[in-house]
């Protein structure tokens, strides 16, 4: 005898944030821009800022982002994305902007735009992914590619001796006293995915209570552009990425530490 | 209201809080800092949105912003800067937001020098970035016209939602004369597309990015409507004696005005000679153009570089002589140096009926 359905005693204890768009992404399989997609909702709805809310999208992979949320937003031209959300946070004082880049983007083309919005404290948040390359154009050395690492524009492996060693952008802007929360955190499992939400949650809570700059770095996998599967992908950023990007917390001002506190 | 002693830089920065500017981004460069220092006090002490940004290429991108977000934004430069600014004025002029930006020429190409200049006409006219579109562009001849063009300007940019340049030279940043400042002007609503939080309606999203191709060539159709209407409708100019003359010389800006003088002169020597200047350089007056072409028998092209509008003019003007004489890399034409070029172009001419 076939039992009765019981849906009236199902408890929903996971749905879709109401951050997110109801649609489907056109990431690759195994990348984890979704994941940081997932997260970065889930973080908004949780401060109930939704309406609040207006996402700079950057030029590459993510440059559809807007798609994929149900907030307002705007797509900025290749590493301007801290500045048009100066532009924005400027007369949108009130509001939570937030940008979400990649390494390409903010590493690279964007590097003057993102130091001088942490060295101006700007009242924004950034949301940086980094992959270690430039997935949108093919899989191209990026300025986060780690030593020996094969791409299309480094098909013998990166070699420092042509072009240096990769930039390590958390560090470098916690130098900045306008910089108030920058730490890095990985999404390459779930105790590591965890971290990562409770560091976008405090960077966006930084924002708006006015204390300066805040910045989550994600590592992230591109198994598409690094040529492995989504497994060994997630295994490469332990094995691979950690080692040239340490996870931590690089800048916690002290007003942050008492907003954490309270 | 009474006129006062204004700069032109001071004036058009005054011009613009009054218009109802609510945020300025911009990059120290001469011979425009002047505004950007005004900004500095004036915007601040109103509580609107000033930055001085880290590069012009920041300055556009933060333009872009609040613009997007429906702020009345405005950002200043000079040449060099402004040629920093093509990326974020193609963006924005592909995003349908709208927004003002002053381009005070000075003497290139290069870092050439911080002189008065007319050589950035085909960059504002023609499209001030990569794609399809041209900017409205105004040209002011004096610190009254720099004033009631930025005013203009931010008026066009709502109405259009589009971009609006201010095309000023070194001389009209610099010079001071009487001039009489507008009212000021309540700031306006933020437009319902803005981004300003999707609070209690559906999500807005400014781009201008669409990978598909009949999608994106539909929305240029869009904006080449737009563009038509643009062209039927804010065509001006100025003129002074322009009907039934020999030579009609044409000049915008400083070259305008310092041609004012050498037609008044050229006169007042007997001669039949008229002034036609524009005022927006896009669209170009080319209507009213044509018709006072129909009666003249010549035209003498003036500016400020190498001959750059004289392309316009032969472009409408193709059935009469054009003449050209021309001063660049910072050089200002004097009077009788145009008046020299005027002599010379009605010597030229054969005497009617000859």
């Amino acid at each position: 005898m076939l039992l009765e359905p019981t849906t009236h005693d199902l408890e929903l204890i996971y749905e879709r944030p109401e951050a997110l768009a109801d649609t489907q992404t056109h990431y690759c399989p195994g990348c984890t821009h979704g994941v940081a997609h997932r997260l970065l909702a889930e973080a908004i709805d949780e401060l109930g800022l939704r309406e609040k809310t207006i996402l700079v999208a950057p030029v590459g992979c993510s440059v559809f982002a807007n798609q994929y949320f149900d907030i307002d937003g705007c797509v900025a031209a290749h590493g301007r994305a801290p500045a048009m959300a100066t532009g924005v946070k400027r007369v949108q004082p009130d509001n939570l902007v937030v940008t979400y880049q990649g390494d390409g983007d903010l590493a690279s083309i964007g590097m003057a735009e993102i130091v001088h919005a942490a060295a101006r404290g700007e009242h924004i948040t950034t949301i940086f992914v980094n992959n270690a390359i430039y997935g949108m154009t093919g899989g191209q050395m990026a300025p986060t590619s780690i030593i020996g690492q094969k791409t299309t524009s480094s098909p013998l492996g990166r070699d420092p001796r042509l072009t240096g060693a990769p930039i390590r952008v958390s560090e470098m802007l916690s130098t900045l006293d306008g910089a108030a929360y920058v730490v890095r955190r990985s999404l390459h499992d779930v105790k590591n995915i965890r971290k990562a939400k409770k560091a976008i949650l405090t960077a966006l809570k930084v924002q708006m209570a006015g204390i300066g700059f805040s910045m989550v770095e994600l590592l992230s996998s591109c198994p598409t552009n690094w040529g492995i599967t989504p497994v060994e992908a997630l295994e490469w950023i332990e094995s691979d990425m950690i080692p040239t990007f340490p996870l931590g917390d690089f800048k916690i001002s002290d007003a942050v530490k008492s907003l954490e506190t309270r | 209201m009474a006129k006062d002693m204004l700069k032109g830089n001071v004036a058009i920065a005054e011009a613009a809080v009054r218009a109802g500017c609510e945020a300025y981004f911009g990059y120290p460069i001469t011979p425009q800092t002047e505004l950007l220092e005004h900004m500095s006090v004036r915007m601040v002490e109103l509580g609107r949105a000033f930055l001085q940004a880290e590069s012009e290429v920041a300055a556009i991108n933060m333009v872009y912003g609040a613009a997007s977000a429906g702020a009345r934004v405005m950002t200043s430069s000079s040449s060099p800067g402004f040629s920093l600014m093509q990326e974020g004025l193609s963006y924005i002029a592909a995003s349908d937001v709208p927004a003002v930006i002053v381009d005070v020429m000075r003497g290139g190409p290069g870092l050439g020098n911080i002189l008065p200049s007319q050589a950035d006409y085909f960059q504002v006219t023609r499209s001030a970035g990569h794609g399809d579109y041209h900017p409205i562009v105004l040209a002011p001849a004096s610190v009254q016209e720099a004033i009631d063009f930025t005013v203009l300007a931010f008026d066009l940019a709502d109405a259009y939602r589009h971009l609006v340049i201010v095309a000023a030279d070194g001389l009209i940043g610099q010079m001071m004369e009487p001039a009489e400042l507008p009212e000021m002007r309540p700031l306006r609503a933020r437009p319902p597309w803005a981004i300003t939080g999707a609070n209690g309606r559906a999500k807005n999203v400014i781009s201008s990015f669409n990978l598909q191709a009949s999608e994106q060539e539909a929305y240029n159709l869009k904006l080449q409507d737009r563009l038509a209407v643009i062209r039927e409708r804010e065509q001006r100019s100025f003129e002074h004696h322009a009907e039934d003359v020999d030579l009609l010389v044409v000049g915008y800006g400083s070259s305008g005005r310092i041609a004012y003088t050498a037609v008044e002169e050229a006169r007042a020597r007997g001669l039949n000679v008229g002034l036609f200047r524009p005022q927006t350089l896009y669209p170009f007056p080319e209507r009213r153009l044509r018709q006072l072409a129909k009666t003249a028998r010549a035209l003498l092209v003036v500016e400020m570089n190498a001959g750059q509008m004289l392309e316009d003019v032969k472009l409408f003007v193709p059935d009469r002589p054009v003449a050209f004489y021309g001063r660049m890399g910072g050089v200002v034409p004097m009077p009788d140096e145009i008046l020299t070029a005027i002599e010379a172009q009605m010597t030229s001419l054969a005497p009617v009926g000859a």
